[in-house]
């Protein structure tokens, strides 16, 4: 269970990342604890998985992969882990998820594809296809962002 | 423009930034060069727009968090407002328009099934909403953006 200093950690390090030599020092400072104390804390969340990873997340924009399409497909039950193994993979995949079908809406496994432009989207897709033997998919290309932010857990 | 060596540091960076006293050391030895010289250049590819956010990616699973992918068909003429509506919430961290006839598409975190299906059930309801799928996760295979610039 999270106690109310984790939950103070979790919001702190959501916000600007100080970019200075000691950092965690700086962060630590801002909460009252002691370093050593925020480090342990930030290894433990990171062995048990509550944090994935530690680093930068690009704006794929501006590194030039303006195209994205979020790709439905139809996998066979019995083929889902394999399939999900597999794409994961895949460095053009950067989300890769299985989810329920819906009445009208037979689709269950989705990945999401990054590329410099549609038609590269399109053959990789095409691509993915032909190494899955797949054949029944959409892909949802985006027209207008509404909202992107990264999640702001324990702010509400 | 990316220099080759802005590349090799956003490669590194998406990742390996660990949890030590001096990160920013540990990337500078990766790369062969000084932890100012990385600092300088950390600053100046968020300053242009290059690198969106610096921290920790969170599990929401494991901090308790309930997540889904929510599609709509909704009316053109009621989209906007729509959009408005669901971007007013909290746990909305993705929210697009895309070609399909269900045309808009969003992502909700929401601290239990509860306060999720009450958002739902609004959004559901709203002026121009056709349909409404909730598309919850049964299996994560791959959760991140990673890039690797050449």
């Amino acid at each position: 269970m999270l106690d109310e200093l984790d939950k103070k950690i979790i919001v702190i390090m959501q916000e600007d990342f100080p970019l200075v030599a000691e950092p965690y020092r700086e962060i630590a400072e801002r909460l009252g604890i002691h370093e050593d104390e925020l480090l342990g804390r930030l290894k433990k969340y990171h062995q048990s998985g509550k944090i994935r990873k530690m680093g930068a997340v690009l704006r794929h924009r501006e590194v030039g992969y303006a195209a994205n399409a979020l790709c439905a497909w139809i996998v066979p039950e019995e083929r889902i882990v394999e399939i999900g193994k597999m794409l994961a993979k895949d460095a053009v995949v950067s989300h890769c998820y299985a989810r329920i079908s819906q009445p009208g809406w037979p689709y269950n496994f989705y990945t999401m594809l990054h590329a410099h432009t549609r038609k590269d989207c399109k053959v990789l897709a095409e691509d993915i296809a032909k190494r899955t033997g797949l054949q029944e998919y959409v892909m949802l290309f985006s027209t207008k962002e509404w909202k992107k932010i990264s999640m702001q857990y324990f702010k509400d | 423009m990316l220099t080759a060596f802005d590349k090799s540091l956003l490669n590194i960076i998406q990742t390996d930034l660990s949890f030590e006293k001096r990160p920013f050391a540990l990337v500078a030895k990766k790369l062969g060069t000084t932890e100012a010289i990385v600092i300088e250049r950390l600053k100046f590819l968020k300053e242009q727009g290059f690198i969106r956010r610096i921290g920790p990616f969170f599990d929401s699973t494991k901090l308790g968090y309930i997540g889904t992918l929510v599609a709509l068909e909704v009316k053109e003429e009621c989209l906007a407002q729509v959009a408005g509506v669901i971007n007013s919430y909290y746990g909305v961290t993705h929210n697009y328009e895309r070609e399909a006839d269900l045309n808009l598409w969003f992502t909700l975190l929401t601290p239990n099934l509860l306060k999720q299906d009450e958002i739902l059930e609004t959004i559901r309801n709203l002026d121009g909403v056709v349909r409404l799928l909730n598309l919850p996760a049964t299996q994560k295979f791959k959760v991140s953006v990673q890039f690797s610039l050449t």
